[in-house]
């Protein structure tokens, strides 16, 4: 039954990786796009940017392609193997909230340097899987009502502009990488695209 | 800070940092010993709790999160009869080598049944994976929570099965 | 260990267990009075029992536990002869003492080796036979009648003529006034109650309520809670310390600095993890900041190049080879690992001005006790040790390095610490198995039969620095175990190769020692033998096993229970492995799944083992199943790598290992016997190697030379 409505859970990131070397990524503001003039063509750009955020590993690995978490920047099987259960919390046998609190936790002195926790910490609706997705396929995606957990694109741009789980990608804890550029810029991006008509690529490309 | 902990039953005060983990409150200014650290990253399950029923891996929750939920740790495991259902098994298969990590196993077992009181070996397998167990115990655990499981399937009143 | 001394002690003994009592038994420490000198008067005729006027029956156990049964087999061989249940026993962990506690082949207090209860099997039983002896004879005075005529039942002399009983307890006085007698008459295994019966263990109660005390959990009053940090390059020194924040965290007290090390000293272990994190070190790195594992494994496979010291040589392998018709030549390199027990080092530490007191639980506790006198400057008479339960020894806790380590530590603490290593500090301070190359060459006649066979075997000797005894003719007698396995070789010729690690890079024992390396050579050169001469890998074995009977039965019962030569689907394959070391034989078949990926999946393993007696076979399954699922943890997972004199592992991360739904199913026979009882403990893990990969060779053809499996070389395979 369980697999059912196995929903999801929630990926955590023990990522092994020592993150203090790595750069920043950088993630262009709208203004950046300007020259393009062709409104379609810019729409699709803002995507395209935008995309460096979706596809970045801190939101890959909680939009799995199966109903389990991954982790880590190589995107490996969450260990424990978790499932996401009836509310993609997890089930209620192994929650996500055995290890994942209402924010990220220091671990002090070992080499995965904390656990990332979150108030909504879950893991997104089977609807939303990302993983192996192309960037046109999750633009498609993202605003189907159908898969989008049914928001306009009005409501999908507050959510990604503002929502405190997306905004953990920004503050994931020492030890992980975080996502490209802030959230206020991916906002920006969102909303510039989506006010260019929310292009995406061709699919077929 | 000085905060109140419920634990086993019994209210705790403590006066530590917010941010301290359970495990070493529970080890080093409590004294209940019985909650173990293996690896300090939630990645073993050495000291697995229960907080109001919920599975939580003590190394990496703060005394803050807790609040005042009540905490079960595996010294009051045999106060329920799913807990008392696996010492028994764990017992009668002889599951424990070096034993170090069956505190955590048996308190992450209960949560298991009291959630799904007819695990499938792969039900098992996932939950249990959080588990690690160096002596190799892990064929023992696994049928051990299977006689658990159909002793409490059996000694249920009709009706509630 | 065998084929060395060890083997002198390898059909001495076994493993039993015991009934336990309901809430199991009490597990105690002794205060260290000496002997004889106790208060009460009490029949205490060797350093093993102790019988008081109220009926207490003190038991004194020096093999440790960790795991592995050895309280229970240790309890069941005192019992039978005592003629006493085990639940009427009351069991204590033996202090350190050489004179009485010592291993009788390895000449120290050492649990390991699997002879644990090889060096119990007639110590104890005597010492419990002896007890008993003294209670008949005074009964028998008592009652003026031939002791011969008196029988010993349940903690009574029993005089079946008269009907006449007496506790053991009233006789205490008389008996403990009796010559004790050299040799007492041990009981046959027709007569056995207890020895060679599935009893419960005594140990495990108080292991499934959180009673059980191991190390990590003494408290002594007013304990602190160190946690510190060792020189992240091994050899290296601590330089500068900046504790200034760290001395501002909440529950701080103390920063102690020592020569390789800092440690932070507060009231609670995550204050002091707080602490060290603070704290700004500066290293002296020393002479090994730019080793790496390249360097390291250059080296030894430099060695395969160098003559060795002959270790063992029979026939002419020169001559032998000078006749072949063509040779099987095969590298074979095997990786550094940790342990990764469960339970991570530590130890606490009491040192006052005049005496020092520490907790731990270590496999080699009077070791333990002299390092700690050396490391606080005492007389060792003033070093008190208590010995816990382990929460997994696996060779790790045969050194005592974080004993004196937490000494040094504690001479700067008034007051007891205890001092907890993280899990990455139990990973990279471990005293690993160091990287272990082999170069086999056989001699092949124009029908691809072997007729030389030689091994080359390139590692450290551990022995030389841990049990030197171990060391003889330059050659590390642990290194050449089972170099040739029990193949019937018309020549052969071992040589070793000594390749130390760097100064600072501590190496040592390993579950399953120089088998665990050994076995995995041998049996996958075998397996491409009869790959060589166009037969069936089990057929093959049988061949060259005709004059070892207990070694072919085991295979045969093997092949039986795995139904060997039944088809497997695509991607499958079984492998065969055989050991005779520790005084057991064991044959096992495993089963694997190669993924189009490469990546393995052991579905399930057979083991058939012939250990002896087995004095408690449902220990010795478990001892099987446990030593399998460490084995193929580390045949998968298992390797440790150094980058700029720092192991780049640390925790369950970057050191994965077995979990349940990744384990393979196992099914163990024991095979009936009445010869001497072998050791259990590490056969399992050092037979599995090859048994893995022998069967990833049948499931893809390919021969992994190299440890552990590297999946990029299993792809696409058909």
């Amino acid at each position: 039954m369980k697999c059912a409505h196995a929903v999801a859970l929630v990926g955590v990131l023990l990522a092994a990786t020592t993150v203090a070397d790595t750069p920043l990524e950088p993630l262009r503001s709208p203004q950046e796009f300007d020259s393009i003039r062709d409104r379609a063509a810019r729409s699709k750009a803002y995507f395209t940017e935008a995309a460096k955020v979706l596809q970045h590993p801190r939101c890959l690995n909680c939009h799995p392609a199966t109903r389990s978490p991954t982790q880590g920047d190589d995107l490996h099987p969450h260990v424990p193997l978790v499932q996401a259960g009836p509310e993609n919390k997890g089930t209620k046998e192994l929650p996500c909230s055995s290890c994942h609190g209402a924010a990220n936790a220091a671990t002090l002195g070992a080499r995965v340097k904390s656990i990332p926790g979150n108030d909504h910490w879950s893991l997104a609706p089977a609807s939303m899987a990302w993983q192996g997705l192309t960037t046109a396929e999750i633009c498609e995606q993202i605003k189907d009502p159908k898969r989008n957990g049914n928001r306009t694109l009005a409501q999908l741009e507050k959510h990604l502009a503002e929502d405190p789980l997306v905004g953990w990608a920004w503050d994931p804890g020492e030890g992980r990488a975080p996502a490209p550029g802030t959230q206020q810029v991916f906002g920006q991006l969102i909303s510039a695209w989506i006010k260019t008509g929310a292009h995406c690529e061709n699919r077929s490309r | 800070m000085s905060q109140q902990l419920s634990i086993n039953g019994v209210t705790h005060t403590v006066d530590v940092d917010d941010d301290t983990p359970l495990l070493w409150v529970l080890r080093d200014v409590i004294g209940l010993t019985g909650t173990k650290f293996g690896c300090g990253i939630a990645l073993c399950g050495a000291c697995t709790v229960h907080i109001d029923g919920v599975p939580r891996r003590s190394c990496i929750t703060s005394v803050r999160s807790v609040g005042n939920a009540s905490i079960r740790t595996i010294e009051a495991l045999e106060t329920t009869p799913v807990g008392r259902s696996l010492q028994k098994a764990w017992l009668d298969l002889e599951v424990v080598q070096c034993g170090y990590c069956q505190s955590g196993q048996l308190m992450s077992a209960a949560a298991l049944l009291a959630g799904n009181a007819t695990p499938s070996d792969e039900d098992i397998d996932t939950v249990m994976s959080g588990n690690v167990c160096r002596c190799g115990t892990y064929g023992r655990i696994r049928a051990a929570i299977k006689q658990a499981a159909a002793e409490i399937h059996q000694s249920a009143p009709e009706g509630t099965r | 260990m065998s084929g060395t001394p060890s083997h002198a002690l390898s059909r001495r003994s076994f493993l039993v267990s015991a009934t336990a009592t309901a809430g199991g038994l009490l597990i105690g420490f002794r205060v260290p009075l000496a002997r004889g000198q106790s208060a009460d008067a009490a029949l205490e005729p060797n350093a093993f029992v102790r019988i008081d006027r109220a009926g207490a029956i003190r038991v004194t156990l020096p093999y440790v536990e960790m795991g592995q049964g050895a309280y229970t087999a240790q309890a069941q061989l005192l019992a039978e002869e005592l003629e006493v249940e085990i639940g009427q026993l009351t069991l204590e962990h033996a202090p350190p003492n050489e004179a009485l506690y010592s291993h009788p082949v390895f000449g120290d207090q050492i649990t390991g080796g699997s002879a644990g209860l090889r060096g119990a099997w007639e110590p104890l039983r005597q010492a419990g036979a002896t007890a008993r002896t003294l209670l008949t004879q005074a009964a028998a005075r008592r009652w003026r009648v031939s002791p011969s005529s008196c029988s010993a039942e349940r903690g009574e002399i029993v005089h079946a003529s008269s009907g006449r009983r007496i506790r053991y307890s009233e006789l205490v006085d008389a008996a403990a006034r009796l010559p004790v007698p050299k040799n007492v008459a041990l009981k046959s295994p027709a007569q056995f109650r207890i020895v060679g019966k599935p009893v419960n263990r005594v140990d495990t109660p108080d292991k499934v309520n959180g009673k059980a005390k191991f190390g990590i959990d003494a408290l002594p009053a007013g304990v602190k809670f160190a946690a510190v940090a060792a020189c992240p390059v091994f050899g290296g020194q601590v330089g500068t310390i900046d504790d200034t924040a760290a001395k501002s965290i909440r529950g701080v007290r103390q920063i102690v600095r020592i020569e390789d090390a800092v440690a932070v000293i507060a009231d609670h272990t995550w204050a002091a993890r707080k602490g060290l994190a603070a704290l700004k070190v500066t290293w002296n790195e020393g002479a090994n900041a730019n080793v790496d594992t390249q360097a390291l494994v250059a080296e030894c496979n430099a060695g395969l190049d160098r003559p060795g010291v002959t270790a063992t040589t029979h026939g002419d392998v020169k001559a032998a080879e000078a006749q072949a018709a063509s040779f099987y030549d095969a590298d074979f390199r095997l990786p550094m690992l940790a342990h990764l027990a469960m339970e991570p080092i530590n130890c606490t530490v009491h040192m006052r001005k005049d005496s020092c007191e520490i907790w731990v639980g270590c496999q080699r506790l009077a070791l333990a006790r002299r390092m700690a006198a050396e490391a606080s400057g005492l007389p060792i008479e003033q070093i008190t040790v208590h010995n816990h339960l382990l929460g997994g020894g696996f060779g790790r806790r045969l050194e005592a390095d974080y004993v004196a380590q937490a000494v040094r530590i504690a001479r700067h603490v008034d007051g007891p610490v205890k001092v907890i290593w993280s899990r990455e500090e139990d990973v990279q301070h471990d005293f690993f198995r160091y990287h272990n190359h082999s170069r086999v060459r056989v001699g092949l006649d124009a029908n691809n039969a072997p007729i030389s066979f030689s091994h080359k075997i390139v590692g450290p000797a551990v022995m030389a620095r841990w049990l030197p005894a171990f060391f003889q003719n330059n050659v590390d007698l642990d290194i050449i175990s089972v170099a040739a396995g029990t193949y019937a070789w018309p020549n052969v010729h071992v040589e070793y190769v000594r390749v130390e690690p760097p100064r600072g890079l501590n190496v040592g024992n390993w579950r399953g020692v120089g088998a665990s390396r050994n076995a995995f050579v041998v049996e996958s050169a075998i397996d491409d033998l009869a790959k060589l001469a166009g037969k069936d890998p089990l057929t093959y074995r049988r061949e060259l096993l005709a004059k070892s009977p207990r070694l072919l039965n085991v295979l045969n019962k093997v092949a039986e229970l795995a139904q060997w030569g039944t088809p497997l689907g695509a991607g499958r394959g079984r492998g065969i492995a055989l050991l005779d070391d520790f005084g057991s034989y064991v044959a096992q078949i495993a089963e694997v799944t190669v993924s189009r990926s490469g990546q393995v999946r052991v579905d399930r393993v057979f083991c058939v083992v012939d250990c002896g007696f087995a004095v408690n076979p449902d220990i010795v399954k478990a001892q099987l199943e446990g030593g399998i699922i460490y084995g193929v943890s580390a045949v998968l997972h298992g390797r440790i790598t150094v980058a700029k004199g720092r192991i780049q592992q640390g925790n369950f991360d970057d050191c994965p290992v077995l979990r349940m739904h990744d384990s393979p199913l196992i099914e163990v026979h024991v095979v009936p016997s009445l010869e001497a009882p072998g050791g259990v403990g590490e056969p399992g893990t050092a037979a599995v190697f090859p048994a893995v990969t022998n069967a990833i060779f049948a499931a893809t053809g390919k021969r992994l030379l190299d440890l552990p499996i590297d999946t990029t070389q299993l792809r696409n395979l058909p």
